[in-house]
């Protein structure tokens, strides 16, 4: 396979990676407990990715999350209102 | 410089804090109680001859060479089997002791080869300096009677030949691969005059169960056992001691050189991390430094599938800079970035990552700890405040318990593995949790107490059940909890565990494993005293990896077992400097030394320094590069040291994002897989090439000395301190010692850390500051770095890479002895002689079902891609698993491993990928193209008349 081919034949969309990714990480937030898991995410998010991952999960939220864990949702939802307060 | 001669104290140390006068020659004399008179008169500087002594192996008492009257007593005892007695006089010389010795050493030589000229090791040869010692002038007795004279050589070995003609059967090196080394592979066949050393069973070393650690070797106080490249090219006259670039042991060695020629790597009896033992890679595979494949000279090209031109320096370094400003003007700031390297030195790994935050102007930094061990540092970080395994090596010896799980010491850490079966031989009992049954399972004289095989990617599971038996049976260290660790997150911790969900009778049949088993290597693991863990990539290459190390830590936590000697947490780290290139602040997220990049504070301090603002945010994860390069935002790279076509997981992404990017740079001793995708290739330095650090498992800060110029003009650090230039941000340092002059001014655990501090210890174990002058072997002693230790649910949640009808199988991969990562230096190497392909390791159950026989080729492909490599049918997996190693590009096995990853690290799932096998006739239709795009893509244009 060339790496034209192989750059076509990638199945990897960065989105449903991101979005994956997101739900993983509030996945073990929520499993902590005390009622937190939100907020955790979404300092985790703040700590570990890329401002351009970021903004690509935000968007992703502002035209309706689809695949996006409730407290995935609530993490980026606080991450969007952080970037709106500048 | 001359030569390093080690002194042999004959007999290891005793131990004892009592302590035992005596008189040795006429000198009084006071040494530990159950010391060997040998050791004590070395100690007092009275040499006393030997030959079956020596201090890294018991006394022995066999060659009647040391032997001492004291007064008193009757006979001639050996001085190396006897210890010392209060008030004894010893008399080391006296005209009887001359006449015994010289008759010894008279039948000794009588069937020895006289040909002192001829002898390999020269003036180096113990027996003839033994001999001209005791003053053995002649041999009385001819040579027509019977000798070993005519005794066959054996050469087998690539690294060593075998002379039995030259052995006088001491049983050192016998004993050396028993004590030292514990493979047992050498014994004394036959009796009498017919005593001789066999490999195996007398099936010559090369087909015998010989690891080729080297000990033997060095132990031979004759030249039976003797390096080919000293036979080849003479003994070395100098010796440089410095640091091997092999695993993350650590060893320190002695390159023993001509002139800028390695004639030998001796494994250096001072070195703190091995002392003075070897395995094979280190001892003996430092060959690839002078590999015909080395590329010298830089080389550019426009398209990828142009061939390479060769270039100035300044050409190549201009042409990068612009290429990068060129990419950053039309992309973005944010478009490019770089790799450092583990196999690097902390220098230039801290070099590299100032590059990308003080001249790229962003935070696009990443390192291949990415892949291996990042979720140690999240994990220990989060339970315990640092990002660092807990002890030294030498706590292994107060161990009562190890728990070792995912890891595979005896091939991946050969040297610390010589340890830790040392102090199981001693009676510490030993845990091992591994879908595989890895050496460490039954080995001479080591069998672990209780095995779990689980089914690959329940680590969490497992751990969560041990816990349940911990807390439930009452087995938790209450006194312990209560003084060091967060009340309530322990309160919720056990509430969790002792659900019922995670006991072993409801984990057992979700990882595989009989839940008496787990119930009682919980017992074993709470019992102690000492329990100890020892991990691998095993726990950190999952998509709960970061979840795997939480559960570890604890369970050291609520145990009781961290903060002293003989327990603790331990991630055996896979390359040399995984360590040091984490804590130099290669993560995109951190600065040197663990701090986050938006701490305003921190980033002042680095600011000032470096005279540049530097980006308060994150930058890209290596993953995330090549998701961003797909996607059009990622345009330029610089790796340093790295083949992460080769390492990565999911090659096909990887190689999609390479293609994708406009400028990538590669710097390498070879031009590896990756550099079939560089625009630029920068020629790097081998470890012997270069002055520097690196820092082990254990947090061991070493030096790495330069043995001979580089052969391709500079260090690495070099190279990026041009490129940094060419940027416009110019560095200006003329030693690596400058660089970590910086990183001490700018790191509060290294604040103690110079050259000049490391030549006087030798060695130092970070935090190595004002209150730890001489650096800190265990870690949290008397309170954690972050307080109090906190400990973190760990619910189990299973991987979303499912086996099911089309991909029924689990692949786990790893390492074998004899290669090292992608096997870059290593295939380079006669080691290639124990391990020329990788190889599927299969149980004959699933290959039976499948009509696969062992040494046939087979298909092994996943969701993710196919390849083909040949079967070994082998009991060592368990139904259901399958295994194979990542060392040979012709394999490439990352094809078959998916994108998963750790939830809090992106640290890839390379332990757990859903597979079927199935019988093929060769290399699949990929490999075919891959191997024909790596001749195309390695082409070099001839050079032009005019150049």
């Amino acid at each position: 396979m060339s790496p034209e081919a192989s750059a076509a034949a990638a199945s990897h969309h960065t989105l449903d990676r991101l979005v994956y990714m997101a739900n993983q990480i509030a996945g073990f937030f929520e499993s902590q407990g005390g009622g937190t898991a939100g907020e955790d995410t979404a300092t985790h998010l703040r700590r570990y990715w890329e401002p351009r991952m970021r903004a690509a999960i935000i968007a992703h939220l502002e035209a309706g999350g689809a695949g996006l864990d409730d407290t995935a949702r609530a993490a980026v939802a606080r991450l969007e209102q952080r970037a709106k307060a500048g | 410089m001359t030569l390093i001669h080690e002194t042999d104290f004959g007999t290891p140390p005793a131990g004892s804090a009592a302590m035992v006068r005596l008189t040795i020659d006429g000198a009084s004399v006071s040494v530990p109680e159950a010391t060997s008179i040998l050791r004590a008169a070395m100690e007092a500087g009275v040499q006393i001859p030997k030959l079956c002594a020596t201090d890294s192996l018991n006394a022995f008492g066999s060659c009647r060479v040391c032997l001492v009257e004291i007064e008193g007593r009757g006979g001639l005892p050996a001085s190396c089997t006897t210890p010392v007695a209060p008030g004894i006089v010893v008399h080391t010389q006296t005209e009887r002791l001359s006449a015994v010795r010289r008759g010894v050493m008279e039948l000794y030589a009588s069937d020895h080869p006289r040909d002192w000229f001829s002898d390999p090791k020269q003036g180096a040869n113990e027996l003839f300096q033994v001999a001209a010692s005791v003053g053995l002038r002649e041999v009385r007795y001819g040579s027509d009677g019977c000798t070993h004279g005519a005794a066959a050589k054996d050469e087998s070995n690539p690294y060593f030949a075998f002379d039995p003609a030259r052995c006088i059967v001491c049983s050192r090196y016998v004993r050396a691969c028993e004590e030292t080394q514990g493979t047992y592979a050498l014994t004394i066949a036959g009796r009498g005059f017919d005593s001789r050393v066999s490999a195996g069973m007398e099936e010559g070393f090369l087909a015998s169960e010989c690891v080729s650690c080297g000990a033997c070797v060095q132990a031979c106080p004759t030249s039976a056992l003797i390096e080919k490249s000293v036979i080849a090219q003479g003994m070395p006259e100098h010796s440089v001691v410095t640091t091997c670039a092999y695993c993350g042991v650590g060893c320190a060695f002695k390159a023993e050189m001509r002139g800028e020629q390695v004639v030998r790597m001796v494994p250096w009896k001072d070195g703190k991390a091995n002392h003075g033992h070897s395995c094979i890679k280190g001892r003996f595979a430092w060959g690839y430094a002078n590999h015909r494949d080395r590329i010298l000279n830089p080389m550019v090209r426009a398209k990828i599938t142009d061939p390479w031109r060769e270039v100035s320096w300044a050409e190549a370094i201009a042409h990068t800079a612009a290429e990068f400003r060129r990419i950053q003007g039309k992309y973005g700031r944010g478009s490019v970035g770089g790799i450092t390297s583990s196999r690097c030195t902390n220098e230039e790994t801290f070099l590299v990552q100032k590059l990308v935050r003080a001249a790229f102007g962003n935070n696009n930094v990443d390192t291949c700890a990415r892949v291996c061990h990042s979720p140690t540092g999240y994990g220990l970080k989060n339970t315990f405040g640092t990002s660092a395994g807990t002890q030294d090596f030498d706590s292994v010896d107060q161990a009562d318990v190890m728990l070792v799980i995912g890891a595979n010491p005896t091939d991946a850490h050969p040297v610390f593995a010589s340890r830790m079966k040392r102090r199981l031989r001693a009676g510490a009992k030993l845990i091992v949790i591994d879908p595989r049954r890895i050496d460490l399972v039954r080995t001479p004289h080591v069998e672990a107490q209780y095995h779990l095989p689980i089914r690959p990617g329940t680590n969490v599971a497992v751990l969560d059940a041990i816990a349940h038996v911990i807390v439930t049976e009452g087995l938790v260290d209450e006194a312990f909890v209560r003084e060091r660790c967060e009340g309530e997150a322990f309160r919720r911790w056990a509430e969790f565990v002792a659900e019922a969900r995670n006991s072993p009778e409801a984990i057992g049949p979700v990882c595989g494993v009989d839940p008496g088993l787990i119930r009682a290597a919980a017992r074993l693991y709470a019992a102690g005293p000492n329990s100890a863990i020892y991990y691998g990539l095993g726990v950190t290459e999952h998509s709960q990896g970061s979840t795997s190390v939480i559960a570890l830590a604890n369970l050291a936590m609520a145990t009781g077992n961290i903060g002293r000697e003989g327990v603790g947490v331990n991630p055996l780290r896979g390359q040399n400097n995984v360590q040091g290139s984490c804590d130099m602040g290669s993560f995109p997220h951190e600065l040197s030394g663990y701090r986050h990049i938006s701490d305003g504070a921190t980033r002042a301090l680095f600011e000032a320094a470096w005279k540049v603002p530097l980006d308060a945010e994150p930058g890209l994860r290596i993953p995330n590069m090549f998701d961003a390069a797909v996607d059009g935002s990622f345009m330029g790279l610089y790796i340093q040291g790295e083949d992460i076509v080769q390492s990565d997981p999911d090659t096909h992404h990887v190689t999609a994002g390479l293609a994708a990017m406009e400028c990538v740079v590669v710097q390498d001793l070879f031009l590896n897989e990756t550099a079939q995708f560089a625009h630029v290739f920068l020629p790097g330095s081998s470890f012997l090439e270069k002055d520097g650090t690196f820092t082990n498992a254990e947090r061991r800060i070493q030096l790495v000395r330069r043995v001979m110029a580089p052969k391709n003009g500079y260090e690495d650090w070099e190279v990026t301190q041009m490129l940094a230039g060419a940027l416009g941000y110019p560095m200006h340092y003329t030693h690596a010692r400058e660089i970590m002059d910086e990183i001490a001014r700018l790191t509060p655990t290294f604040a103690g850390v110079s050259f000049a501090r490391l030549e006087e210890l030798g060695s130092v174990q970070w935090p190595c500051n004002e209150q730890a002058p001489e650096g800190t072997p265990v870690m949290h002693m008397g309170g954690f770095v972050r307080g109090k230790g906190r400990f973190l649910i760990t619910e189990y949640v299973p991987t979303d890479e499912k086996v099911g009808p089309r991909f029924p199988l689990l692949l786990t991969t790893g390492r074998i002895l004899t290669q090292y990562n992608v096997g870059a230096q290593t295939r380079r190497t006669d080691n290639s002689l124990w391990h020329d392909e990788d190889l599927l390791e299969i149980h004959p159950q699933d290959a039976e079902d499948r009509g696969i026989r062992e040494g046939d080729w087979v298909k092994l492909a996943s969701r993710a891609g196919a390849t083909s490599l040949r079967a070994k049918v082998t009991e060592r997996v368990a139904p259901g698993v399958v295994y194979t190693t990542f060392h040979h590009p012709e394999t490439q096995a990352n094809v078959i491993t998916t994108d998963y990853s750790d939830w809090a690290t992106n640290c890839p799932e390379y332990k757990v990928t859903a597979v079927q096998v199935s019988p093929t006739n060769g290399p699949t239709e990929w490999q075919e193209h891959y191997s024909e795009l790596g001749r195309a893509t390695r082409r070099i244009a001839p050079a032009s008349a005019a150049e």
